[in-house]
């Protein structure tokens, strides 16, 4: 490869994606992605995590990545060439090679009609992967015998007639197939069984130390995001609140969202069933259009200056966070909340 | 305390017949389990080891292929001892809703998307009591505060609510009744997880204020410890362990249960889990035997013939496995 070294292998940076909604003759701003920023750096691979509540961007932001989705503004570099530039061609031929992606449901991602080993042989032969045809089965076991499984046991079998998991298996593998340096997977254990899911994230863990491969995992799990992830986007109606090393941030939560998010997952520990309680009465709906701060209406250490101006993104304790919280520029006296003392 | 419910040896088949060709799954297989009143009922175990089953049969809200093929499931209810085999339809009618209540998963399903909230709750109250609309909906307003839900809903049709909000008004709806027995299927399921903690306040708040019996059934097992006063494991369509919540988190037995525990990442460790080989068995052709000797590590000989037998490890603590029955054989009778 001709890049530099220090190019970046994916850097995102003040990307949106805007859709317009029309109601009668108006028609309204949806900012799904709201200027995210991530750099992904080549010299070392790694595994980032971006979770979020449903409807937070997670998938939009991940299709822009895939170029499934145009952006609508903002810069998406992949070794440092732009991908929205490159031609029909060259995303064939290099993007592809270059990314790949997982998707939720392997049933879904795979037609019920075709044998499951045929869609590795044609990647194989699409990406030309091998001199010549008879090498395939050897090069497709190569790569099954990256995830676990081998061409025999799936050899001429239909999507049916695997678990979830071994289906997942195989999606996985197609991806590895062209030999990708970035592995887009969008919640891709959120369909598996408790059994099988920490066999397919542990998997993401040792592609990335064995065959250097970075991996964004998308999820809506925080407890598979901080086991897996080295770095953490926590994103809320478009926005990336809180971005840094994952022990970091799900360790000591700066951001009340995050902080939030922490505290509602149920925990296997008996001892710390939650004791407190929560506001139900609270509707969701709406935190799209607000001016101000997104979680101004739910947020507990809310300020006057959240309700119509948005907070900057600040860098604090080794990570990012978009709070005015921690804006140096807010009078600290009006900084009244107190971080929970992280459980 | 008083079991509300029992089942006794258990058996439920899924039978189809198809161009000469029967299929039988056994989707639950030799289940007996008491549940007590007043207690929340855990039932954990993966998609395809019959939770589901098992609820619909305790609901008593099946119909073919899925049959009863042995045993019994008996309610005691209102002084009544009533096998549910026996029920009559009139019966079923008059103890759905007021006595036994059920809140299903996917709730935009339940809500009748184009009737205003309130008038489901109506036509659903007046279905068991003599109201008028005035009374059912001052009733439902009242109800609705004291779980803590806006007043507002009551008048948005159901695709106007978010999904949070529409699952706690079908628990509302489902609990308006003060049913005596409320069965959950994956109630929090499709919810994220600071929406899933409201539902799961909400579901607490039900259960105490009148002493409900609540059946919750979910593979999350996070879920079951913040909830359950007791769980069940089930596993390919056997209850293979059964305690209260604390045993079964902190010292399971049963080899599959440790596996599901111990995999189970958190947020206070990012060390290396273990997952647990291999995969469900299909329900039309189960092992022989005990039903997880082939992903059992410490499977023996005998666990490939002999079917385990629930055994107790101590007071309220039973388990079905072969291995952990030798151990207690060694342990010394405290």
């Amino acid at each position: 490869m001709s890049q530099s070294p220090s190019a970046p292998l994916l850097q995102i940076e003040e990307l949106s994606k805007i859709f317009h909604i029309r109601q009668g003759f108006s028609s309204q701003e949806f900012h799904a992605v709201d200027r995210a920023s991530i750099i992904i750096e080549s010299d070392k691979p790694e595994i980032f995590a971006i979770v979020g509540e449903s409807g937070s961007g997670k998938t939009t932001l991940a299709k822009m990545v895939l170029g499934m989705e145009v952006a609508s503004e903002g810069i998406l570099r992949y070794k440092d060439r732009v991908i929205n530039d490159l031609s029909n061609k060259e995303m064939k031929t290099w993007f592809y090679n270059e990314v790949q992606p997982v998707f939720q449901d392997p049933f879904a991602a795979f037609s019920p009609l075709k044998r499951i080993d045929s869609y590795l042989y044609e990647t194989v032969y699409n990406y030309k992967m091998v001199g010549d045809k008879k090498e395939a089965p050897r090069y497709i076991n190569e790569v099954l015998s990256e995830v676990g499984l081998t061409l025999a046991e799936i050899a001429g079998r239909y999507p049916n007639e695997l678990s979830g998991g071994q289906a997942q298996r195989v999606a996985i593998a197609r991806a590895l197939i062209t030999k990708p340096s970035l592995i887009v997977a969008d919640e891709p254990v959120s369909m598996l069984d408790a059994s099988l899911r920490m066999s397919i994230v542990n998997m993401f863990r040792k592609l990335k130390e064995d065959n250097e491969v970075s991996v964004i995992y998308i999820t809506h799990d925080l407890a598979t995001a901080y086991y897996a992830g080295d770095r953490i986007a926590v994103m809320l109606r478009g926005w990336i609140v809180e971005l840094g090393p994952t022990e970091q941030v799900l360790g000591n939560p700066l951001h009340p969202y995050t902080q939030n998010l922490k505290t509602s997952i149920p925990s296997i520990n008996v001892d710390d069933a939650w004791q407190d309680k929560i506001d139900l009465a609270v509707i969701e709906a709406d935190e799209y259009t607000r001016t101000g701060c997104k979680f101004a209406g739910r947020c507990p250490a809310v300020m006057d200056i959240c309700h119509d101006n948005i907070p900057p993104s600040v860098v604090h304790e080794g990570r990012t966070v978009k709070c005015f919280l921690y804006d140096e520029d807010v009078d600290p006296a009006k900084k009244t909340y107190l971080t929970p003392a992280a459980t | 305390m008083d079991a509300i419910i029992e089942t006794k040896n258990l058996r439920a088949y899924y039978i189809t017949k198809a161009y000469g060709v029967e299929r039988t799954v056994k989707a639950v297989d030799d289940i007996s389990l008491r549940i007590q009143e007043g207690e929340v009922y855990g039932i954990a175990g993966e998609s395809g080891c019959g939770k589901s089953t098992l609820l619909r049969i305790l609901l008593g809200a099946y119909q073919p292929p899925l049959a009863v093929v042995g045993g019994d499931v008996v309610y005691h209810l209102e002084g009544e001892t009533i096998h549910a085999p026996d029920i009559t339809e009139e019966q079923q009618r008059d103890l759905r809703w007021r006595t036994i209540s059920y809140i299903p998963q996917g709730s935009m399903h339940v809500l009748n998307p184009v009737r205003r909230i309130r008038d489901s709750f109506h036509d659903f109250i007046s279905a068991h009591r003599d109201v008028t609309k005035s009374e059912s909906f001052q009733m439902t307003a009242e109800y609705l505060r004291d779980l803590g839900l806006p007043e507002k809903v009551m008048a948005s049709y159901p695709h106007q609510l978010s999904g949070g909000m529409r699952q706690r008004v079908t628990i509302a709806l489902a609990t308006i009744l003060w049913p005596k027995l409320i069965f959950a299927d994956e109630p929090t399921t499709a919810l994220d997880v600071v929406v899933q903690r409201g539902v799961i306040q909400m579901l607490k708040d039900v259960q105490q204020k009148e002493g409900s019996t609540l059946v919750l059934i979910t593979h999350d097992i996070g879920v079951h410890a913040n909830l359950a006063d007791r769980i069940a494991i089930l596993y390919a369509g056997k209850l293979v362990e059964e305690a209260d919540t604390r045993t079964i988190l902190t010292k399971p037995r049963h080899p599959y249960t440790k596996y599901l525990i111990e995999s189970l990442p958190n947020l206070d460790s990012r060390e290396e889990r273990m997952s647990i080989p291999g995969r469900p068995p299909a329900l039309d052709r189960p092992p022989s035997g005990c039903r997880f000797h082939e992903r059992c590590p410490l499977a023996r000989d005998i666990c490939q013939t002999i079917d385990p037998e629930m055994i107790q490890v101590e007071p309220g603590h039973r388990t079905a496995c072969h291995v952990v029955e030798e151990e207690l054989s060694h342990e010394p009778v405290a």
